[in-house]
């Protein structure tokens, strides 16, 4: 569903999509099951001239069941959703995928920070690669990145990977990612961090062998120099 | 029990109707149950006016970014982030709060019950001068220099613990320190209400035959005295941070940020619950009324309750999956938020099932309590996709989230707060409500509110984050029909605003010259309406007090002709 707005640029961006659709199913038809029993009962049971409301006490078992089925079936509903919702997690959030390369990515008032590893492929090495508002990588490599803040509480938001993690000053946080398409997408800081949280973005680069290689290779070049 | 504790009441009332104030000093220095519920009503709504208006203030940038906004002007960030973060605060902790609990609870409590007054009538005095004190520090935060507190009204540290990371120096204490008393105002007020409760009732009233609206202002008082202690705690170390230069919230001197999350989010949780059990009272009782139907199970209405409180307490790290927490521990959070789904669902469907066989009256209170079934399903189905904690990395801190707690609030605070209010007015001015203004009202409300925040749940879904002050700088959230989306809201968000004056004109006609409404204009069973409307001072003449010989809801009996039955009337 929400592939038809944005596109999805990671491995993991299909199946967090996938729950959403699946809740979004689900909880669809209670809430349209619910919401059209309710009209007609109001239709149903309007009042009338001279016609006296039925005394129910809810304790009748032909009533009782009304409620008690629907009860059980929302249980067994909430089942799937949990069953899917912590499969999808695990692979986001719980397991760590080995990694092609490791980047830092560093929040402060209010800019991002990328440390990309350079051509030896080792972060903190002196060929490493500083870019502000920039995050540059290759499709289909798995990337590990560290989470770091240096002031307040942000948020690392790609949306195009469906990716969110909060960055927590005096701990540093390791997540993954793998893109999967080329492109050019928003990076968001998704926590309020004061007055600069409006004006935080940032852009990801997905660019493939040939291009990426040749961005590190002119980058790293400068830096060293 | 009962009876003792009815008698040392009315002695003490006695006393104080010869020495009681006299004047205007009646209005603000009384200790009358119903007078203070007034003034928390007043209060409240004066400050819902001005939360409204900050809505509209910042709903105008976002729509119209660099617009100067009528009635307001440019929109710095800086004010954006404080205008944001007030709206929450006093929506939440000056306007749901004191409305639906202390408001009503002060107001119908006593009359549900019999009761001539509160137990500790001097403590509830207190509790609303505090209360005012609170609002008042409030205010006065967004006049300092520096402005208001921007932090968002979850105050996350170091953001809001450190000055030179939010520049409100003097804002954030302020801010802080009016939550903080506006916390110990609620804890007296919910002594107040639970102490009565368990012992001022009439003669003969059992805990089944407690109106469903008082039971569960009585629960929602027991959850927030146990859910606020460790924010309390929490606060107190918030403010040493900001103002004594300790480190609780310092990663560098050992604190951790993430502990206030913790603490924060234990009572901000149960917090939804405080809030949305006095609205579920009050449209359960709307609903049996105008059904002219018992309501459908009773008990299971009062556990299910019960079962949401409890199970309240173990949900709260749902709001911090992507916040640092270790992640397997989001996969226990995930279960027990899911579950609450169960409780929840079952309160909607004994209120749909109420319905059932009933003989439905459309009065204004009647779609105002229909109102908040049909409008907080929604709400409470897209809490499902935040829940579930593999959806919830993608929707996290988007306007889907924002969305979804406004199909709940907005329910609770607004629409449970009119359909109680337009409910309970005969009985608070003894004169009725004007009803095709208010069904006027009640349209104007509604359709407006679904277009302001369908559109935001589609900016959600496409991944728009919140606390932005500008769109324009993201390049994925600038597209042109986005805006037209904002623009949606927004203007929807105008004309909600504007049909309000016609419910403030229908307050004021109505109460200077609506139609005399008598005792019981609603031919219902609660106590409340046994008395004379408006009640004296005392509820009931002192030696009639009522006593009690069914539930609450007995209407439509097939063993009578009438098609209710006062709790207080003779077998």
């Amino acid at each position: 569903m929400i592939e038809r707005f944005l596109v999805q640029a990671s491995t993991y961006a299909g199946s967090i999509d996938g729950i959403i659709t699946l809740v979004f199913v689900l909880v669809g038809f209670w809430f349209l099951a619910a919401e059209g029993i309710f009209f007609w009962l109001i239709w149903k049971f309007r009042a009338r001239p001279g016609e006296k409301s039925q005394y129910l006490t809810g304790k009748e078992k032909h009533v009782k069941r009304w409620v008690t089925i629907p009860h059980a079936l929302v249980l067994v509903c909430d089942v799937f959703i949990i069953i899917g919702s912590v499969r999808v997690w695990y692979d986001v959030k719980q397991r760590l995928p080995e990694a092609d390369t490791t980047i830092r990515v560093i929040g402060q008032q209010w800019a991002w920070t990328f440390q990309h590893p350079g051509p030896d492929n080792t972060l903190d090495t002196a060929d490493d690669i500083f870019t502000v508002e920039d995050l540059h990588v290759e499709v289909e490599k798995t990337y590990h990145f560290r989470l770091e803040s240096r002031d307040v509480v942000h948020s690392f938001s790609v949306p195009v990977f469906r990716l969110k993690q909060d960055a927590v000053p005096g701990r540093s946080i390791t997540g993954w990612f793998r893109p999967t398409e080329t492109g050019e997408h928003d990076v968001q800081c998704a926590e309020i961090c004061g007055i600069g949280h409006g004006i935080m973005f940032a852009r990801i680069h997905i660019e493939d062998a040939d291009t990426h290689a040749q961005w590190i290779a002119e980058n790293s070049n400068s830096a060293a120099q | 029990m009962a009876d003792t504790a009815v008698q040392v009441e009315h002695d003490h009332h006695g006393a104080d109707a010869h020495h009681g104030p006299t004047g205007i000093l009646k209005y603000i220095w009384s200790t009358d149950h119903k007078i203070i519920g007034m003034q928390y009503l007043f209060t409240g709504m004066f400050m819902a006016l001005i939360g409204g208006y900050m809505a509209y203030v910042f709903r105008m940038q976002l729509a119209f970014p660099g617009i100067s906004v009528p009635g307001f002007g440019q929109v710095s960030p800086g004010e954006y982030n404080s205008l944001i973060t007030n709206h929450g605060s006093i929506m939440i902790f000056w306007v749901a709060m004191p409305v639906l609990i202390a408001a009503f609870g002060n107001f119908l409590i006593p009359l549900m019950i019999g009761a001539d007054d509160m137990v500790f009538p001097r403590i509830n005095r207190l509790s609303y001068q505090i209360f005012l004190i609170s609002a008042l520090i409030l205010l006065a935060s967004l006049f300092v220099e520096g402005g208001g507190f921007g932090g968002a009204w979850t105050s996350y540290p170091p953001l809001s613990a450190v000055a030179e990371y939010n520049l409100t120096n003097l804002g954030s204490t302020l801010w802080l320190t009016a939550v903080a008393l506006e916390f110990v105002a609620f804890l007296l007020g919910g002594i107040n209400f639970i102490v009565t409760l368990m012992n001022s009732r009439a003669p003969g009233m059992k805990a089944y035959d407690i109106p469903l609206t008082a039971w569960m202002i009585v629960i929602a008082s027991v959850l927030f005295m146990l859910s606020v202690g460790p924010l309390m705690a929490g606060a107190v170390m918030l403010l040493f941070d900001q103002t004594l230069g300790t480190g609780f919230y310092d990663p560098a001197r050992g604190g951790d940020p993430i502990l206030w999350q913790h603490l924060f989010w234990f009572f901000g949780h149960p917090e939804v619950y405080v809030v949305l059990l006095p609205a579920i009272g009050f449209v359960i009782d709307i609903t049996a009324t105008f059904a002219r139907k018992k309501v459908f199970g009773y008990k299971i209405m009062l556990y299910t309750a019960v079962a949401t409180a409890v199970l309240s307490f173990f949900v709260w790290a749902h709001h911090q999956f992507v916040a640092g927490i270790d992640p397997r521990m989001a996969n226990v959070f995930t279960i027990t938020t899911l579950l609450i789904s169960v409780p929840i669902a079952e309160l909607l469907f004994v209120m749909i099932a109420t319905l059932y066989g009933g003989s439905i009256r459309l009065t204004t209170p009647m779609l105002w309590a229909l109102g908040f079934i049909s409008t907080f399903l929604l709400g409470g189905v897209t809490g499902i996709f935040l829940g579930a904690s593999g959806a919830d990395i993608y929707l996290h801190d988007t306007y889907f989230v924002l969305a979804h707690f406004h199909y709940t609030f907005f329910p609770i605070a607004i629409i449970g707060t009119f359909a109680a209010f337009t409910y309970w007015f005969p009985k608070m001015f003894g004169r009725m409500m004007d009803e095709r203004l208010g069904k006027i009202h009640f349209w104007g409300t509604i359709i407006p509110f679904n277009t302001i925040f369908i559109p935001l749940f589609m900016l959600g879904g496409i991944g728009q984050h919140r606390r932005i002050y500008n769109f324009e700088h993201f390049p994925d959230l600038a597209e042109p029909w986005m805006f037209t989306l904002r623009q949606i809201a927004t203007i929807s968000l105008v004309i909600m605003l504007l049909f309000q004056l016609v419910f403030f004109y229908n307050v004021i006609k109505s109460w200077i010259s609506g139609k005399k409404s008598g005792d019981n204009p609603w031919k219902a069973n609660t106590l409340e309406w046994t008395t004379v409307s408006p009640p004296p001072h005392g509820n009931w003449p002192p030696d009639e007090l009522p006593k009690v010989y069914r539930g609450p809801y007995e209407y439509s009996h097939p063993d009578r002709e009438e098609d209710y039955w006062p709790q207080n009337e003779p077998a």
